[in-house]
């Protein structure tokens, strides 16, 4: 293992680098994160000196982004405050297009004499690599967007939060759940700010200011006498939203299927509370029975099935997996333009409507424009049941046909380069009103799975299996009991090919993550998945728990 | 950026201490550059360079403490950022498991840096693409592969005198050959602190000739096997379960260390006594890093000696709870083998699967260390000491606890990320399906 990978993974060293995740950045007091930094004009001038000297260095295209990233955690476990740090990270990347070949390079010195000398660097390399280059680079046309700005529509910008406030949330939701039978809690809140500023040879001078925040627990409970343990983490997702997403309104809770007693969480997050019912719950997934392997009929909460979504049909619809750009990492994809292109390729049963979007609400794709200046949008991947569409940027949009990109290019930071991230994939709701206890009334054996758990897939994404936070056993429509120890194995098609039934739009929410993986370097990207809750059939269920 | 000579860097940091008003002070500094190259579908695709470098400044008032960081290194910017950490350890609350920065230690010089590694340019990069790509071209395969170059160096400086500095270079390849019609994949990765020791073609030749031998395979049922596991296959199972041997954990009864009852394994036998793992910064073929980030000096420790659990790692809080010298975490890992060649245990094998790497592995019980996960590209069916014929990619289910007993015969270890890792042959390995994919 690395050293640093080590460090960062078992939490170790020294205390400002003591975070649970491997993150880019660099801390600094509270107060400057809300320091707005280097004004448009000044960026623009310095855009312009990097399109300038691509242009005299040969350069077809060229584009620019200047980023300034901050970060903000606060990490608590039991009644302490391990960690508050606050990181910014600024600096600029510059991407040319010379001889048909890409070339990237970036600079933490924002000054002009740097950022020149990036892009000559860049053009370099490109230089260098167009000698075995034999596929040139051709870009999907873009309108110029002018000088433009776009902010995600957040109510309470958390930076500006006291950190009082937030270790006092924290700390609280701690206290309830050791007060309900929690040996252990450990829980952070997670902040993201990305200010970045986008200029391209087409002309487009963008400036983005975009807020997201996850805030979530692992609540641990031991049963000495036996040696076990159980844990159960938080039930709310990250968003792309203000500090207004912990604000728990009784208006966003969603009750859970009757005999369940779980609440869940729509636009506003109450972790106070599901802290209480996480610490009751992993006490008593001790005592809880082991499920008998076999088929099932699977009800699916919204913050399940999203990673499921992410990873069967977000994954296998990007379009550079397709082609074979990922095949060295991430690998490639079951979904081929052959089987796009017959037009009648069954990915789910009729029911299933799969549509991308960077323009939805609350959600941690949402942006004005992607990382090279496109606007984004919404489109159909999935269209009642039947493979329509990939995901694209400028680069691979005229392979599909397509005369746009799809608005969907991202790059984790100023220091890497930019390339074709999963947007926003949701499963539509049902059209019929359609309740989680109406869902449930028909189930005759089945399994009732919510927040999300162990996951893994193969790389051409066919052959999956998931666990998930909780788990109730579904007898005769009626939750008769909690389950443990349980997993499903399926095999993509054959999954969505099974979902049988989707609860109406009162149900629909939002799956997130921070920690979309992908590219080499590798790099992170967030993103959400919305649904309903969903049933799928004759599921294969297996037994978890081993001897050792 | 320049890399920075250990005066150069000393320089820097006892500028920066020079401005600390605070009980206790910590600076680290550390720069990189890197440059990598990316190639698909038998052409380069994106290649990039990046730099950086950070000073880390970390400023206590009793057990209050505020780290802020800076990138430039003038005079103003090393007395604005040690202001600031102060600022922010004022605003902190106090935290109880703060423990003092550490006076001077005596570190190890371990060989991790190259200047083969530091020198490289972009023709190199494309030149190891081209190397990779042209030989692929030939055989009607497909090549996606990836190079990545570093050289840094880190140093850190404390207000009791603390003084380290290290100096690395390392590079990683991967690359994955897919046959034309998609019916068969090969890959091989290279690792080292010394380019020089690198050939871009060889390593891709391993791929090729996998790619061509794994075409068209074969289903068969998922179940118990004998498996023989590449390094590539074993090393993310040893991994995590190094990651876990956390002494905290153990005691808390959160780990697979914790015992019924309480109190942790340490001392236990837990796994086949030819199983012996431990860490060691000075080994020639895998060089590591001889101090922590918290000044802890890195020493070669035995994690497991025999099959007997020997050592958790201690944090300086949690060894001073227990009343025991702390143990910092791992460098790097090294499985001790013996001298059979991969070839060797293939022909000892009756019946048995060869898997070349997994994939995708995650926690499914953090109790038993259950991981599920899957093969990929070089999956084969042995039969008689042979390879038989390729066979479809298996999800599996498994424990490294359950792999490390059910041991039954270790190779000679080789450099993976990192690393030292025999192939090993293991009785009944659980797969629990099949994936179609290739």
């Amino acid at each position: 293992m690395k050293r640093r990978d080590f460090l960062h993974v078992a939490g170790l060293g020294a205390g400002a680098l003591a975070l649970p995740i491997p993150i880019m950045g660099a801390p600094i007091d509270p107060e400057e994160l809300l320091n707005p930094g280097i004004s448009v004009a000044a960026k623009k001038e310095l855009a312009d000196a990097a399109l300038n000297t691509a242009r005299s260095a040969g350069a077809s295209y060229a584009d620019v982004r200047i980023g300034r990233y901050l970060n903000q955690y606060v990490i608590t476990r039991e009644n302490k405050v391990q960690n508050v740090v606050n990181t910014e990270s600024f600096g600029a990347g510059i991407r040319v297009i010379v001889n048909g070949t890409w070339g990237f390079a970036s600079t933490n010195e924002v000054n002009q004499e740097s950022i020149v000398a990036a892009t000559q660097q860049a053009a370099a390399i490109a230089k260098a690599n167009s000698k075995y280059q034999d596929d040139p680079v051709k870009l999907a046309p873009v309108k110029s967007q002018g000088e433009v700005s776009w902010k995600t529509p957040i109510q309470k910008n958390a930076f500006e939060i006291p950190i009082s406030e937030k270790v006092e949330l924290l700390l609280e939701a701690n206290a309830k759940a050791m007060e309900n039978g929690a040996n252990f809690m450990n829980n952070f809140l997670f902040l993201v700010n990305e200010q970045k500023y986008f200029a391209s040879m087409d002309n487009s001078y963008i400036d983005q200011d975009i807020h997201r925040i996850w805030s979530t627990f692992t609540a641990t409970a031991i049963d000495p006498d036996s040696g076990k343990f159980q844990s159960r983490q938080g039930l709310g997702g990250p968003m792309g939203m203000g500090y207004e997403w912990m604000d728990g309104k009784a208006e966003d809770k969603i009750a859970g299927p009757a005999g369940t007693g779980l609440n869940l969480y729509k636009n506003s997050y109450d972790i106070v509370e599901d802290a209480i019912a996480g610490a009751k719950q992993a006490k008593s997934m001790l005592k809880a029975k082991s499920v008998e392997a076999g088929k099932y009929s699977l009800v699916l909460e919204p913050n399940h099935l999203g990673l499921t979504i992410h990873e069967s049909v977000g994954h296998p619809l990007e379009l550079d997996r397709v082609l074979g750009y990922e095949a060295n990492y991430a690998g490639t994809s079951f979904a081929t333009l052959d089987k796009w292109k017959t037009k009648s390729f069954k990915y789910g049963s009729p029911i299933v409507n799969l549509v991308a979007d960077k323009t939805q609400e609350n959600s941690l794709g949402q942006v004005g424009y992607d990382d090279e200046g496109v606007p984004t949008k919404r489109w159909y991947l999935v269209k009642d049941g039947i493979l329509v569409n990939y995901q694209a940027i400028r680069d691979q949009a005229h392979i599909i046909g397509e005369d746009e990109s799809h608005g969907c290019c991202y790059s984790q930071s100023w220091n890497d380069v930019q390339f074709q991230r999963m947007p926003n994939v949701s499963l539509e709701p049902g059209k019929e009103p359609l309740s989680v206890d109406d869902l449930v009334k028909d189930v005759e054996k089945g399994i009732y799975i919510a927040g999300r758990g162990s996951y893994s897939i193969d790389q051409q994404r066919y052959n999956f299996q998931f666990g998930g936070t909780v788990f109730y056993e579904i007898k005769d429509g009626k939750i008769v009991g909690q389950l443990r120890d349980v997993a499903y194995q399926s095999n993509t098609q054959e999954f969505w090919n099974s979902c049988s039934k989707i609860c109406d739009e009162s149900d629909y929410r939002l799956f997130g993550s921070f920690f979309d993986g992908k590219g080499q370097p590798s790099q992170i990207s967030s993103v959400s998945h919305g649904s309903s809750t969903t049933r799928f059939d004759d599921v294969n269920v297996i037994n978890t728990a081993r001897k050792i | 950026m320049a890399i920075l000579s250990k005066e150069e860097a000393k320089q820097i940091l006892e500028k920066a201490l020079s401005f600390s008003r605070a009980d206790q002070c910590e600076v680290n500094l550390d720069g990189n550059n890197s440059g990598n190259i990316r190639y698909a579908r038998n052409t380069i695709s994106t290649s990039g360079m990046r730099s950086n470098i950070e000073l880390v400044v970390q400023s206590n008032f009793g057990k209050k403490s505020g780290v802020a960081t800076i990138n430039e290194l003038d005079d103003e910017s090393l007395a604005k950022v040690v202001k600031r950490s102060e600022e922010i350890a004022r605003l902190s609350p106090e935290n109880p498991e703060f423990m003092g920065v550490l006076g001077p230690q005596t570190y190890a010089n371990s060989k991790t840096y190259f200047d083969a590694t530091a020198n490289i340019n972009p023709d190199f990069r494309a030149k190891v693409a081209a190397d990779s790509i042209q030989p692929a071209k030939s055989k009607d395969i497909t090549a996606a592969g990836f190079f990545n170059d570093s050289a840094g160096f880190s140093a850190m400086l404390n207000s009791k005198g603390l003084f380290a500095y290290e100096r690395q270079t390392s590079m990683e390849f991967t690359v994955t050959m897919r046959s034309s019609d998609g019916t068969g994949s090969g890959w091989s990765t290279r690792d080292y602190n010394d380019v020089s020791k690198f050939d871009s073609a060889m390593a891709s030749q391993i791929a090729i000739d996998k790619c061509l031998q794994s075409r068209t395979p074969k289903a068969i049922e998922p179940g118990k096997y004998t498996v023989i596991l590449e390094p590539a296959a074993s090393i993310g199972l040893l991994q995590n379960m190094l990651f876990n041997m956390d002494a905290r954990s153990a005691d808390e009864g959160r780990s697979f260390l914790s015992k019924k009852g309480g109190g942790t394994k340490l001392g236990e036998k837990m796994f086949d006594e030819r199983v012996t793992i431990y860490s060691d910064p000075l080994n020639a073929e895998v060089p590591a890093s001889t101090w922590a980030g918290d000044g802890q000096a890195l020493k070669k420790m035995n994690w497991v000696e025999n099959g007997v659990v020997k050592n958790m790692f201690y944090s300086r809080y949690w060894a001073e709870q227990k009343g025991v010298a702390p143990v910092p975490g791992p460098s790097n890992g090294i499985m001790m083998g013996g001298d059979a060649s991969l070839e060797d245990l293939i022909k000892d094998t009756q019946k048995g699967v060869l898997v070349t790497r997994t994939w995708y592995i995650r926690t499914v019980d953090p109790q038993t260390l259950l991981y599920t996960g899957l093969t990929r590209d070089g999956t084969f069916y042995i039969e008689n000491g042979q390879l038989k014929h390729p066979v479809k990619n298996f999800r599996f289910n498994e424990s490294p606890i359950i792999m490390l007993n059910n041991l039954e015969a270790l190779g000679k270890p080789q450099r993976i990320n990192g690393n030292l890792v025999p192939p090993m042959k293991v009785r009944d390995f659980t797969f629990t399906s099949l994936s179609d994919a290739i």
